[in-house]
């Protein structure tokens, strides 16, 4: 936990400090624009340099599937941005081991490397953070 | 100082408020808000997780959103009630917040 | 305190934005700080001044306005998000204004705590 910001200048404020930013993924891709802009903000916050962690759990696992091809219906296929993270220094990603159960799918069936974590390990992950946004 | 998770879906329409319980750390609260308030109203089929997640967590409720519902007379024992205030007070008290959206 | 605020859905279809506003009010009520309101995904469209409510409705975007004018809340709406859905400075109402999703992160660091008001 970051020590409260409060009556610092704000410029040396927000240039200065590291904190702890995880972005959960919990829904499906196309259906609902939820994972594509999540995506964008993830790669925003790339450029604060913040120490950030990806999370994909329930439905959220899906945008993580191999073998997306949107060309029929119609909408940009963004599964590829996910293999593209690690060079803008976004690695921490995981992904909850119940939802991904759930859905029949084991790692092999995801587009990238992503560390596979119990939900009690992911408790402790979302309890360290100081930042915490689900899309 | 631990974690607020917030849950605003209800739980007969989504599985929101099982993940958040799955996650929510003992001594963590879960604020029901908005859709999420049905969970904490008697008879309702979330009945018994919320029974049960109240031995290791605290459960609050948004009072303005129970109302709005008619709810306000159906809350299990033990659910706190909160206005907006409380609202912030708890996210305040809290180390971090969590929207389950 | 320092809170930030996330607001993920437009006006009328979903609550987020009322909460989010009543969260907002009772926040400044207790003598907090609204460091900013970021507006993302349809949540764009409470910046619109196109919106016209039946009388006897609430009228969330200058709400909204008021909010901004009253308090000197930061509104901030994703540029990105917005051009999608046709929100352009030209329909922009008073007190909000148009930028980057830096502009989230960045309410992220600076905020004691960021709370998020969505689907």
């Amino acid at each position: 936990m970051t020590e409260s910001t409060g009556g610092i200048d704000m410029e040396d404020e927000a240039s200065g400090t590291i904190k702890k930013f995880a972005f959960i993924n919990r829904k499906a891709p196309y259906g609902t624009v939820y994972a594509l802009e999540a995506l964008e903000v993830v790669l925003i916050s790339a450029a604060f340099d913040q120490d950030v962690s990806l999370v994909f759990a329930d439905d959220g696992v899906y945008q993580l599937k191999k073998g997306q091809a949107t060309k029929a219906v119609g909408m940009k296929n963004f599964s590829p941005t996910y293999r593209a993270l690690e060079g803008y220094d976004i690695e921490k990603l995981y992904v909850e081991k119940e939802s991904m159960e759930a859905r029949g799918l084991t790692a092999d069936d995801l587009v990238v490397d992503v560390e596979v974590l119990g939900a009690a390990e992911l408790a402790d992950l979302l309890e360290e953070q100081d930042v915490v946004l689900s899309f | 100082m631990q974690m607020l998770h917030i849950v605003n879906k209800s739980p007969l329409d989504r599985s929101t408020l099982d993940s958040a319980l799955r996650m929510a750390k003992p001594g963590s609260t879960i604020l029901l808000i908005e859709d999420g308030i049905y969970a904490v109203t008697k008879g309702n089929k979330a009945e018994s997780a919320i029974r049960e997640a109240m031995k290791t967590v605290s459960i609050s409720a948004l009072w303005p959103d129970l109302e709005a519902r008619g709810m306000q007379d159906a809350v299990i024992d033990g659910v706190k009630q909160v206005d907006y205030s409380g609202f912030v007070d708890l996210v305040a008290d809290s180390s971090s917040v969590m929207s389950w959206l | 305190m320092k809170f930030g605020i996330l607001v993920n859905e437009g006006p009328y279809t979903h609550q987020a934005s009322d909460t989010a506003y009543q969260f907002c009010k009772a926040a400044l009520e207790k003598g907090h700080e609204i460091d900013r309101v970021f507006f993302y995904h349809d949540g764009v469209n409470n910046a619109t001044k196109l919106t016209e409510p039946p009388q006897d409705d609430r009228n969330i975007v200058q709400r909204w306005s008021k909010l901004a004018e009253e308090h000197g809340v930061d509104l901030v709406v994703c540029v990105a998000a917005a051009l999608r859905r046709g929100i352009v400075d030209d329909n922009l109402a008073a007190g909000f204004r148009i930028s980057g999703l830096g502009q989230l992160v960045e309410s992220g660091i600076r905020s004691d705590r960021l709370v998020t008001f969505g689907d």
